[in-house]
């Protein structure tokens, strides 16, 4: 007990410790507390309630003084929740007495103060201490959240930690650019010589204007053989220039397209990876532009922007040390619009970078309008909607164009005023070395030189600063890519997993709670089913049948409770290892652009064609695969054969024989089939069934005559348990549901309705 | 329309809405819902009993007795957590994840924002913004925002 009042303490928000330790009374110890967000009238605001073992207790901060109430008969605390607000409730037998609403954050501590609660309630009345239920797993210090054996994080508060990624986000493609360090130091040193190449020609003006032009001007004949060095030099120059420019470009442009290459496939890995729960909340046209475009952008930055701007810094640089040392004064006034500039470019640098990740969002909204619209074109069409469409297409680019003319605005403004400030400097070039020169402090090939150079090296600060605008698109663009990189997949991989070399197919549920985002949709789901068994799972839509198949699946992991294969956690199995055990028929069957042969063999690519027809012909689908003109090697998915919803169900059973699952999960089947074809996907379903653990979900409960045990469920919550000569006997909810079928041919109308009435009060516990 | 004489609503002292029916059926714990909860607030509400069946469709809540109206708005109430936003005080960083300090109707508070996507656009001026527990917050018009709020908000438009 000791233990826990410490451990409880010590989490508690210091805030409250001090007020909290003065009003216990001897012997009292703080059990569980819970912080509360919100007052009654949902204004913000801090509170805490805490059980200890003698009364309840709470507070607000604005409050004076804290509220009790001692463990008496009758008490009841209970949790609701609502759209992302809970509220907490304390009865007696004869009325509310008090209640308290906080912000959805920490179910678990709100679950665990009413367990604190009851068992303390139940102590005082009874006598009886707390049986403390013997967990073999381990829990979460913070959470009281069951962790699996090989689990060392807590997942429920692992998922909560949102740290914002860092802000230099370009630098993180440093991971894309490791594997190639040594090319690229290659490709560095090669930029360094071949600038240092360009930067002879205007050193060469200074003696040829010196010693060559100025004393013929003042009388003296041309020295040829100064003429042919100056000349040849120059002409080495840029032939050097010419060979290690090509070398640079080629090699660094070779890198740059191979971190491109490495950063597309790693986001793509990195996608296919991401949980459900992820794909749920993004839509196609915006992911496919992350992956497509955005590398693309930051391959061409790197290839060519970055490049440049490199070759643009070194020769600044470079040009810097060779004019201070002609002359450092007349250097001093060259380079001192630099600093000017380089204030300009910061000063528009913030500006643009939030409209070109303006431009960038509102590019992935019209995708997005295209990848809604195309794949419902039939819809559009039959209810003769493209005015309204293209209008939508419309808005969309109208926005693109406006937020675009905004960026332009600033970014049109941006090169002239660098050019105009490379004018002024050379113009002050100009003023300060004729003026030296009359003073003869420097030679006409001086400022000569000085003017050649400068006049590079403006050109250099005018490419420089297009960087600005480059830049900020790829780092917009590198953001958006980590986005995806740094998205922790919600159903993560156990870190040291357990290898079932072969599973038998016991499945137990034990205390499974899901919850999707503020909507609790299954609770307190208790189940095992044993290897072979056939489970009907029956209940209305949105009664989480098809959550609980997800998570049986791991599309989605627990929120509370585990599930257990051959009494192992499912969390700390590999992942595609677990899923290989398990054969998913859809209501919807999806086939991959390709062959019948492929595309049964999906699960298994190494099949044998004699184990490929022989899962067709367990299928029911040999035959009208044999009517196809070429056969297995018809092409179907997208693009390809147009194949009947029963045709497609069936190959898609194929495909779950072929990889022999011993787990099999049939999710509505058969529902979007007529009856006739029902009855062949039925045998077919038959020849899949036989041995494995399968649970089925039907919406026809005819179907699931054969079913071992029927699991009727509503509203998240297992009500009845048996088959279905029993349940009919009950007489219960399965009872009503059959014969609301028998009875009507028009069920499924009747089942659609009562479906939305469901879910518009879904969500009210 | 006139339904009072038809059913009765009370509220229990357990805090539950009670639906009486014509016949003296007791129905407990009933709940008002918005069927339009943001394009037309007080058009169409339902109340709906503890199983998710409808009982009563009110098309406008200025038709029902005064008694039952305050019964229904402060249930409705208690239930609507729509906080307004009026000022945005900070935003921890311009790159998502990240946490906002807001100034709303209801006090000041913080939340965590996922990504730029849970930004909604419900009109042309209108913002709703959903945070990482699923809350709602709402800009009723993102144009009468100060000067900074404006600023820290268009980061992410």
């Amino acid at each position: 007990m000791q233990q826990i009042q410490s451990l409880s303490l010590n989490n508690l928000p210091s805030i409250w410790v001090e007020a909290l330790s003065s009003q216990l009374i001897a012997e009292e110890n703080v059990l569980a507390w819970l912080e509360i967000d919100l007052d009654t009238q949902l204004h913000f605001a801090t509170g805490l309630v805490v059980v200890t073992n003698k009364r309840l207790l709470t507070k607000m901060a604005s409050d004076e003084i804290w509220q009790e109430w001692y463990y008496q008969k009758d008490l009841l605390l209970a949790q609701r929740d609502y759209a992302g607000v809970g509220c907490l409730e304390l009865f007696d037998a004869h009325a509310r007495l008090a209640y308290w609403r906080y912000r959805l954050g920490n179910d678990i501590a709100v679950s665990r103060l009413i367990e604190c609660f009851t068992q303390q309630l139940d102590y005082y009345l009874t006598g009886k201490l707390p049986v403390v239920a013997e967990h073999t797993q381990v829990q979460c210090p913070n959470c009281a959240a069951f962790l699996s054996s090989e689990q060392e994080e807590c997942p429920v508060c692992d998922k909560q930690s949102h740290a914002p990624p860092s802000t230099w986000t370009l630098l993180r493609l440093w991971r894309f650019a490791k594997p190639y360090k040594g090319r690229l130091l290659i490709g560095f040193l090669l930029t360094l010589c071949s600038t240092a190449a360009t930067l002879v020609p205007p050193y060469l003006t200074m003696p040829l204007m010196d010693n060559v032009l100025i004393p013929y001007q003042n009388g003296q004949p041309i020295n040829t053989d100064l003429v042919t060095l100056y000349l040849s030099g120059l002409l080495v120059a840029a032939v050097l220039a010419w060979m290690l420019g090509w070398a640079r470009t080629y090699m660094l442009a070779l890198v740059s397209e191979r971190i491109g290459a490495d950063l597309r496939t790693a986001t793509y890995e990195h996608l296919l990876n991401l949980s459900q729960e992820y794909f749920g909340g993004k839509r196609t046209g915006d992911l496919m532009a992350r992956i497509g475009a955005e590398t693309d952008r930051i391959n061409l930055f790197i290839s060519l922007h970055l490049l440049d701007f490199a070759t643009d810094v070194i020769m600044i640089v470079m040009t810097a040390v060779i004019l201070i040392s002609i002359n450092p004064w007349l250097a001093l006034v060259t380079l001192v619009p630099l600093p000017i500039i380089a204030w300009l470019i910061h000063l528009v640098r913030d500006r643009l970078r939030i409209g070109f990740e303006k431009v960038d969002r509102i590019w992935a909204e019209v995708n997005n309008v295209l990848a809604d619209t195309i794949p419902g074109i039939r819809v559009v069409k039959a209810f003769a909607q493209e005015k309204r469409e293209s209008a939508r297409f419309h808005a969309a680019n109208q926005r693109n164009l406006q937020i675009n003319d905004r960026v332009n605005r600033i970014w049109s403004l941006f090169t002239p005023t660098v050019t105009l400030l490379t004018e002024v400097g050379l113009l002050v070039v100009w003023v300060f070395g004729i003026w030296q020169i009359s003073k003869d402090e420097i030679t006409v090939g001086v400022l000569t030189a000085f003017l050649a150079y400068i006049g590079r090296f403006y050109i250099r600060l005018d490419t420089m600063s297009r960087i600005v605008s480059v830049t900020q698109k790829a780092a917009a663009g590198t953001k958006r890519i980590f986005d995806i990189l740094d998205h922790v997949s919600s159903v993560p991989e156990s870190s040291n997993p357990v290898h079932l070399p072969a599973i038998q197919g016991k499945i137990e549920l034990r205390n499974v709670g899901f919850r999707y985002g503020t909507r609790s949709i299954t609770r307190d789901i208790n189940l095992i089913i044993k290897p072979g068994e056939m489970i009907g799972l029956v209940g209305h839509s949105g009664s989480g049948k098809s959550t609980l198949v997800n998570l049986i699946c791991r599309f989605y992991d627990v929120t509370e409770g585990m599930i257990l294969i051959d009494g192992h956690d499912i969390r700390s199995l590999p992942i595609a290892e677990y899923r290989k055990n398990i054969g998913l028929v859809l209501q919807e069957p999806f086939l991959f652009y390709g062959t019948i042969a492929e595309n049964i063999a999906y699960g298994k690519p190494d099949a044998t064609r004699p184990e490929i027809v022989s899962a067709a012909r367990a299928a029911h689908a040999h035959e009208f695969i044999l009517r196809l003109p070429h056969g297995y090697d018809s092409l179907v998915g997208e693009r390809g054969q147009a194949l009947s919803g029963g045709e497609r169900q069936r190959i898609s059973i194929a495909r779950a024989l072929l990889i022999d699952p011993r787990i099999l999960i049939l999710d509505e089947a058969t529902s979007s089939v007529d009856t006739t074809t029902e009855k062949d996907i039925q045998k077919a379903l038959d020849n899949l069934v036989r041995g494995r653990t399968t649970i089925a979900i039907a919406h026809r409960l005819s179907t699931l005559r054969e079913a071992n045990r029927l699991i009727v469920l509503d509203r998240g919550r297992i009500v009845e348990i048996g088959n279905h000569t029993e349940l009919m006997a009950r007489e219960g909810y399965y009872y009503r549901l059959y014969l609301a079928q028998a009875r009507n041919v028009d069920t499924e109308d009747r089942a659609i309705v009562s479906v939305a009435e469901h879910s518009a009060a879904g969500e009210h516990k | 329309m006139n339904g009072a004489d038809k059913y009765q609503l009370n509220r229990n002292s357990y805090g539950r809405l009670v639906f009486t029916d014509r016949t003296g059926l007791m129905q407990e714990g009933v709940v008002p819902v918005r069927s339009f909860p943001i394009t037309d607030p007080d058009q169409g509400i339902a109340l709906i009993d503890s199983h998710g069946h409808e009982l009563l469709w009110i098309e406008r809540l200025a038709d029902l007795p005064e008694d039952y109206r305050v019964l229904i708005e402060s249930e409705l109430a208690s239930r609507e957590f729509v906080p307004e936003i009026m000022r945005v005080l900070k935003v921890s960083s311009f790159i998502t994840p990240n946490t906002w300090q807001v100034e709303t109707d209801r006090g000041e508070s913080t939340f965590l924002l996922k990504g730029e996507e849970d930004i909604r656009r419900l009109t042309v001026s209108s913002l709703m913004i959903t945070d990482s527990y699923g809350i709602h917050f709402l800009i009723r018009d993102r144009l009468a925002l100060d000067r900074h709020s404006r600023k820290l908000l268009d980061h992410f438009l």
